[in-house]
């Protein structure tokens, strides 16, 4: 299995996601930057938090329309794993290949601390390694997390199980509590705290690796096999 | 040549946290009539062209895909010269 971590222009969290692969499932990862036009080498791909484009005129406005973006919708429509993290969550949002918008953070404030989150739905590509329910200690860095979509969309998205992770103690104002979310297929997830961060005991949590190690699981169950035989 | 004025706000039904801070400001320095405030943003755009139809089809466009996020933004604008 390999990955990709893209790189956009003032992406800052792409070597912690470079170093998060390599640490939880040793699988081979490349930096692929905002040009690159052919993703087809990999299987899933990471979205680094980070400033792209300066966040100028929204967060991820601008990244959404670099070219490795079309790239990123065709794996998507392949059923390829995408996780985008904080900046990455953003973009993707722009990039309608997930529902809402993230906004200024209630408080006005940029949030960098600890958050304890709830795993809603463990039934993902990339939870599966969680159980439901289970409470994790992710940290956040943000001052536009705080999520938005309309109620009718919020309805779908429970009906859907689509609400991946909720925050214990809402740090932003998201609506629903929502911390993550995924696509309706489930292959495609955002999300606002940092798992890549927190792969460690060292780094003050090692909670963020069972989504590494989902990730590599869900791909062995339906590719191992085949190519091993 | 034509000129555009883009105007881009957020939603009335969507919480605008820098209007509330703002307001908050100008209520703690007395302007106690401010009622509601929100902050939007304001863009000039030179187009090089004199088809107004197309001007306007073409900055909707714009608008509807770039310059407005339309799930918490609306946006208007006005076409000069």
């Amino acid at each position: 299995m390999r990955f990709a971590v893209l790189v956009f222009p003032g992406s800052n969290c792409d070597i912690d996601c470079y170093k998060a692969v390599e640490q939880t499932v040793g699988e081979p990862v490349d930096y692929v930057w905002h040009t690159a036009t052919d993703l087809s080498p990999y299987d899933a791909i990471l979205v680094p938090g980070g400033f792209s484009y300066g966040d100028y005129l929204r967060c991820g406005a601008i990244s959404r329309f670099a070219p490795v973006m079309n790239e990123v919708a065709k794996a998507a429509e392949q059923g390829k794993f995408i996780l985008g993290i904080c900046n990455g969550f953003q973009i993707l949002t722009e990039a309608g290949l997930l529902p809402g918008a993230l906004r200024r953070n209630e408080s006005m404030k940029f949030r960098c601390h600890d958050s304890v989150l709830k795993v809603v739905n463990n039934d993902t590509p990339f939870t599966r390694h969680y159980e439901e329910g289970q409470e994790i200690v992710i940290p956040i860095a943000h001052g536009e997390g705080n999520y938005y979509c309309d109620e009718e969309t919020l309805q779908k998205l429970r009906d859907n199980k689509q609400i991946v992770f909720t925050y214990s103690g809402n740090p932003n104002g998201s609506v629903g509590d929502i911390a993550g979310i995924c696509n309706e297929r489930g292959n495609v997830l955002g999300m606002m705290p940092h798992p890549e961060r927190a792969v460690n005991s060292l780094l003050g949590s090692e909670d963020g690796k069972a989504m590494f190690t989902s990730i590599i699981q869900t791909w062995r169950d339906t590719h191992g096999a085949a190519s091993v035989r | 040549m034509l000129k555009a004025k883009v105007y881009v706000t957020i939603k009335q039904s969507v919480l605008d946290p820098q209007g509330v801070a703002v307001q908050g400001a100008l209520h703690s320095m007395g302007f106690q009539e401010v009622e509601s405030l929100r902050i939007g943003k304001y863009m000039e755009v030179e187009l090089n062209t004199d088809d107004r139809q197309e001007a306007e089809d073409r900055l909707k466009v714009m608008c509807e895909k770039l310059l407005a996020n339309t799930v918490v933004e609306d946006y208007r604008y006005e076409l000069e010269g």
